[in-house]
């Protein structure tokens, strides 16, 4: 191995080390037969028996999913749209209002919308108020996947269609939505992993009533960090992983597949 | 009746005209070629024909009806792209299928009729392949099946052999001629490549800046060009500096600067003293050894400046005397040998009385 060689792959995995120990530690201690955080004791499933015993954090769990569930739908929908009116109408400023909300901080999105839905919508925060909010910040990201797909695409595929007999809706219907399909699908993956996960901005739009998984694990750790939260933070990290794997597979293999 | 006419067509984009005032009948059953360099307007003029775009003055009929509030689905015209735009989400025979399918026609019709135009192209075993396993030549002729399977009243091609290498190019040239003939098709093919367009057309539109140049038959196009675009645009050419001395039903004769009198074939518009060039065309020139006796009227003394081998045949660069420079094409009959003149050889070029054309300037 040369000189250079062994430089790059130190600093890959350094990289990689600072990215995942904290993860992993997270994950073995979920494992770990003590109370405490501190040392290795033995192995055992008693926190993940004592975290499905654990009513509010079942409920937590449910609304997450609620809320992940139809926030990425509405989001994968509109995101869509999105993406093809920006590929249509090559305008300079539509990318850069959709895609915004992805670079905005979010808290400076979650008090916008928390002023938004107070004031001038007067809507009761709860359930309805945290999906809006989600599918607003995921709008744009399914918008920039959707896009990137149509960029790659040979642009006569859809005037060979109209050519031979299509009218503009069964071109979409039989030759865009299909083609598109693998980025949909990436899109409406990755707005559920980004909202089932969102603590800021549901922390602004959240109602009193009903706990949301990230706030209840934030809530669980002020008192102490046992490994019930390690627990969840497993199957947590488990689903969202899962999700992103399928999505990263769906948005380039199938992409460098088809585009030839 | 004409198939297609095309009346005073005119299509701008700003202040750029695409399309000048184009005025083309196409006649059924005809192979029309649009031939022109990029930027011409063929393109432009194609897709208002297809319905992708619409003229800003002038019409577009198709058996006398305007197509103008027509939308690209509903004209019976399908076009082969360049890219061959074939659906990469379904197999060849789905492809094939889709222009029927769009049409409403019965599931066992479209079997046979996909089949057929398989077989017709010779990819009978390529029905379940998908687009991206087939090569460029393969592709090229699922565009051409599924372009004709529903039987438009009109086929329009895109440059579509521009992206096959130069062999396989000649091969579809060829098929492309057999598959017109058969299916009685209209073809308005369009194409940069004047050589394409000489062998494939019945008719040639020649374009440039927007506006056709000439339109009429490849040998006329070739062998009588309108103008100096035309001349330069199509095939090889020598061009000298030419007045002219006397018109005669027959001839016209032409007073070269610097090496005297050359007759040329009459044409029309073309009165004494008019100044422009004298347009030929190297297989028409005669190229032989200095001291040889020639018994054609145009003949010349000159001087090989170089020469180009190609394999089959070798254009000589010959000097003359007023410093023009004339191309000479050779066969090369005799086996082995590249050339039968060296560079720097004395020689006569001659050329029959009508062959060569004035240009007007």
């Amino acid at each position: 191995m040369r000189r250079s060689n062994i430089w790059l792959w130190s600093a890959a995995a350094l990289a990689y080390a600072f990215l995942y120990i904290p993860l992993i530690i997270v994950v073995v201690y979920s494992f770990n037969d003590s109370k405490l955080n501190a040392e290795w004791v033995g192995f055992t499933l008693s926190w993940y028996v004592a975290l499905f015993n654990n009513q509010e954090m079942l409920t937590a769990a449910r609304n997450s999913l609620t809320i992940a569930v139809s926030a990425s739908f509405c989001a994968t929908i509109l995101g869509t749209m999105a993406g093809l009116a920006i590929h249509r109408y090559k305008l300079k400023f539509l990318p850069v209002l959709v895609f915004t909300p992805v670079a905005m901080p979010e808290i400076l999105l979650g008090v916008a919308l928390l002023l938004f839905f107070l004031q001038v919508l007067n809507l009761t925060l709860g359930m309805i108020s945290i999906i809006i909010a989600h599918t607003t910040f995921c709008i744009g990201f399914v918008a920039i996947i959707v896009r990137a797909r149509l960029q790659g695409m040979d642009e006569s595929i859809f005037e060979a269609a109209r050519d031979l007999g299509a009218s503009p809706w069964q071109t979409f219907r039989l030759i865009t939505l299909p083609l598109i399909m693998p980025a949909v699908v990436a899109g409406a993956l990755m707005s559920f992993t980004l909202s089932i996960d969102d603590f800021v901005i549901t922390f602004f739009t959240k109602g009193v009533g009903e706990p949301i998984l990230p706030i209840q694990i934030y809530t669980m750790i002020k008192v102490a960090v046992t490994p019930e939260v390690n627990a969840i933070s497993t199957l947590l990290m488990l689903l969202t992983l899962t999700m992103i794997i399928i999505a990263a597979k769906l948005d380039s293999g199938v992409l460098r597949r088809e585009a030839k | 009746m004409a198939l297609l006419e095309i009346h005073n067509v005119t299509r701008r984009f700003g202040d750029f005209t695409a399309v000048d005032n184009v005025s083309i009948s196409i006649k059924a059953g005809e192979f029309f070629t649009l031939l022109g360099p990029s930027g011409c307007g063929k393109t432009t003029l194609l897709r208002m024909i297809a319905g992708f775009d619409l003229p800003d003055s002038g019409q577009i009929l198709l058996d006398g009806k305007d197509m103008v509030g027509t939308p690209p689905e509903k004209r019976p015209i399908h076009t082969v792209f360049q890219s061959y735009a074939l659906f990469p989400h379904m197999t060849v025979a789905d492809n094939i299928a889709f222009p029927l399918k769009m049409a409403g026609t019965t599931p066992d019709e479209i079997r046979s009729r996909v089949r057929e135009a398989m077989d017709d192209v010779r990819l009978s075993n390529f029905g379940n392949r998908f687009p991206q396993e087939l090569s460029g030549g393969q592709k090229q002729r699922v565009a051409f099946a599924r372009g004709l399977v529903n039987r438009p009243r009109l086929l329009l091609l895109d440059e579509p052999l521009g992206a096959l290498d130069a062999k396989l190019r000649e091969e579809m040239q060829i098929e492309l001629i057999n598959l017109q003939k058969e299916r009685g098709v209209t073809f308005v093919f369009i194409t940069h490549a004047q050589n394409e367009a000489l062998a494939l057309s019945h008719r040639i539109a020649v374009m440039n800046q927007g506006k056709i140049e000439q339109l009429d038959e490849p040998s006329r196009i070739y062998g009588f060009p309108r103008n100096r675009f035309v001349a330069d645009f199509i095939g090889k050419i020598s061009i000298m500096n030419a007045q002219v001395l006397e018109t005669a039903p027959s001839h016209l004769t032409l007073s070269v600067a610097g090496l005297g009198e050359v007759t040329a074939p009459s044409k029309e518009d073309v009165k004494v003293g008019d100044t422009g060039v004298l347009a030929i065309r190297p297989e028409q020139v005669r190229i032989s050894h200095h001291a040889e006796e020639v018994e054609l009227k145009n003949h010349f003394i000159g001087k090989v400046q170089g020469f180009l081998y190609v394999g089959d045949v070798t254009t000589y660069i010959v000097e003359l005397p007023n410093g023009a420079r004339i191309e000479a094409l050779l066969p090369n009959s005799a086996p082995g040998r590249a050339k039968f003149f060296e560079a720097g050889d004395p020689v006569a070029v001659s050329w029959r009385h009508d062959a060569g054309t004035f240009l007007n300037d």
